[in-house]
């Protein structure tokens, strides 16, 4: 789970670490109004769960009050596209505005679960606001990594290490490994998997400050965090992104036109990759899971076709701890409550296979039911009418 | 043979007293698992689908001595048990349990390096060596005894790829699902090292997925040695949109490598033969054990 910039700074604030005087707005009214509180110039920065903001036009330099609420009227709601977001793009909602800082120099601060050494690691670069695997590929002498373990945090030398190879004056390496520190610390307590101070700034004044900032929380432990699981914002979520998570449904977009509807992630993503191997187009990914009940069935069955992308559909089940007649009974609830009006190709087998192909056989709906699972993709590419 | 587990291996299970403990527990006797003992805090002494049930894993270890552990514990205590398990002496641990948190598993990781204790998953159907054994959720009628060796790390992707090798009427010797989750226990290059002397086993098929370095640590493995039986890999989520999950700090240790095209050219690279139309895991399997 990731948060927003404004939510990760307020954290940073309240660990005692240093960020840019700013406040968070919600109107080009408000805007106009921090602008001349906080002076200018003033930097806007538009709140979204996405990097690549700079070069989508997200992050706006304003050199007066006036400029800053103009620019703000054209940010807001406006659907940002990055390197990230996908071609649908996040919608603006909120901006943060700050004081833009007077820079000496930058650098790079990341910790991540290292996933290869199954160990956490602190990496450190001498250049900031820079993307770190093109640097890492390009100059990897300006790039320092060290790996510390959850038991036993993050050592002083080794924060020291990495402060010395920044090579800050002596006065700051202090205050960069006491940094180090605190931001380890709590990188383990509330489970992080990731968090990037890109850039960390030393400004002319000589403070360091984290100019900005990205923290991904595990989503398996938020249940022992409350004060960062109050922090989800689902606001970026399609409408059957949404409704899926309703259900405990696992659904992504995808730019296709073939709905799908699975269990488990493995074949979903198998059967992503056979519609496309036989020239069709995946249109979301779907994974039921193990535990689903007959409604979740129902409502993964309706995101499905009432998807106005949607040419065609395919059911592809392998019931294990899932049973066929359960889902077959999910698919003709919804299909009779809403009507069959693009061609469904189901394919099951396993737990209760043939319970559950009675019951898609005695609903008299125009089902096309396949043996195995390669009938099925080949059908369900076939009847999309998108073939390649 | 087989790997892994045998008919006569003996196993205790983790949280037995659990609802899907329970049921798995029913499901694996019916199979002919040699399930011995039950282990659920706070109800030593009882007795649970025949079997008896202890506080703590030491004290089922001593009265019953089991090899192997399956656990069924919720996530939030998956990593302690796991611990536990391993402290008691059980040489396999195999951890059913989904969702326990990156950094408990970290824990666990390193606390298994200290002792002589494997790891199978967490978040993994388990292992069945069919005919013999089953520790773990997987559907046990669709599987029969035979020469292919499965390793997975996709539950119903593996049960799919099973049925296709039953259809055609070409067993297996063993399934092992490997999991999920970003840090689990044994991977593709630990199992393929058991399955090269196992005499049972003919021919490998590998299930591989996006993410982590799995499938190419086991084309590492393969590149050192000449492995003597054929290998068969398929690899899920060509079409799976670019991780959003894997972050810069974290994809600079990765690299560029991760997604399927990757995993799969280094796995061909080290002669593994690559299935393409996951649909036809059974058919090329089969005309591989033929020639």
């Amino acid at each position: 789970m990731l948060i927003q910039e404004y939510q990760a700074k307020r954290i940073l604030k309240a660990l005692g670490i240093q960020t840019p005087e700013g406040y968070l707005a919600e109107s080009p009214e408000q805007i106009i109004k921090i602008c001349k509180a906080l002076g200018s110039p003033a930097v806007l920065k538009a709140q979204i769960l996405s990097g690549g903001r700079g070069q989508a036009g997200g992050i706006l330099l304003a050199r007066e009050p006036e400029e800053a609420e103009s620019l703000a009227r054209n940010l807001f709601g406006k659907r940002l596209i990055t390197s990230q977001t996908g071609n649908r793009g996040l919608v603006v909602r909120k901006i943060l505005v700050e004081k833009a800082l007077n820079i000496k120099k930058e650098c790079y601060l990341g910790l991540a679960v290292d996933r290869e050494h199954e160990t956490l690691l602190a990496l450190v670069s001498r250049e900031g606001g820079i993307q770190i695997e093109e640097l890492s590929r390009q100059k990897p002498e300006l790039i320092k990594i060290i790996s510390f373990n959850p038991d036993e945090g993050m050592r002083p030398f080794q924060a020291r290490q990495l402060a010395y190879f920044l090579e800050l004056e002596e006065d700051l390496i202090k205050q960069l490994v006491s940094l180090l520190r605190n931001l380890s610390g709590f990188f383990i307590e509330k489970d992080l998997k990731l968090l990037e101070v890109n850039p960390l700034v030393l400004t002319e004044s000589r403070l360091l400050v984290a100019a900005d900032v990205k923290m991904e929380f595990d989503d398996c432990s938020l249940e022992r965090h409350q004060d960062i699981s109050g922090l989800l914002d689902f606001s970026d979520d399609s409408e059957e992104e949404m409704e899926a998570r309703n259900f405990k449904l696992n659904y992504l977009r995808m730019e296709g036109n073939i709905g799908c509807l699975v269990n488990g992630a493995g074949l979903a993503m198998a059967t992503m990759d056979i519609i496309s191997h036989f020239g069709g187009q995946p249109a979301n990914f779907l994974d039921i899971g193990g535990g689903v009940t007959e409604e979740a069935v129902n409502k993964a069955f309706e995101i499905l076709i009432s998807d106005d992308r949607v040419t065609s559909a395919l059911v592809n089940i392998f019931g294990g701890i899932v049973r066929c007649d359960l889902v077959a009974r999910g698919v003709v609830n919804c299909a009779e409550r809403l009507g069959l009006k693009k061609p469904v190709v189901v394919r099951m087998e396993g737990t209760n296979v043939i319970e559950g192909q009675k019951i898609l056989k005695e609903s008299g709906l125009p089902f096309h039911l396949a043996d195995d699972f390669e009938q099925a993709a080949r059908l369900v590419v076939s009847l999309s009418g998108r073939e390649k | 043979m087989s790997i892994l587990v045998k008919a006569k291996t003996r196993i205790l299970v983790q949280g037995i007293t659990g609802k899907e403990a329970t049921f798995h527990t029913q499901r694996m006797q019916e199979y002919g698992t040699r399930v011995v003992a039950g282990v659920t805090p706070g109800k030593g002494g009882q007795s649970h689908l025949g079997l008896p049930v202890f506080n703590t894993v030491e004290q089922a270890r001593s009265a019953e001595a089991p090899e192997v552990s399956v656990i069924f514990v919720p996530p939030r205590a998956g990593a302690d048990a796991i611990m536990e398990a391993a402290d008691a002496g059980i040489k396999l641990i195999v951890c059913i349990t989904e969702g326990i948190p990156v950094i408990d598993m970290l824990r666990a990781k390193a606390f298994l390096k200290k002792t002589n204790s494997k790891l199978i998953g967490p978040n993994t159907p388990g292992i069945i060596s069919p005919g013999k054994s089953k520790v773990g959720i997987m559907p046990g009628h669709i599987h029969i005894p035979g020469p292919v060796g499965l390793i997975s790390r996709s539950g119903t992707l593996t049960y799919e790829a099973v049925h296709q090798l039953t259809k055609l009427g070409v067993g297996q010797s063993t399934a092992v699902g490997i999991g999920g989750d970003s840090i689990c226990g044994l991977k593709f290059a630990e199992l393929l090292e058991m399955f090269r002397e196992d005499l049972q086993t003919k021919a490998l098929i590998l299930i591989g997925e996006i993410g982590g370095t799995a499938e190419e640590e086991a084309a590492g493995y393969l590149k050192q040695i000449s492995y003597p039986k054929p290998i068969l890999a398929y690899v899920a989520g060509v079409t799976a949109p670019p991780g959003k999950r894997l972050g810069h700090a974290g994809a600079i240790i990765e690299g560029s490598r991760g997604t399927a095209q990757d995993k799969t050219n280094c796995l061909k690279e080290a002669g593994v033969r690559i299935i393409s139309n996951p649909a036809r895991i059974g058919q090329e399997t089969k005309a591989i054990l033929i020639n």
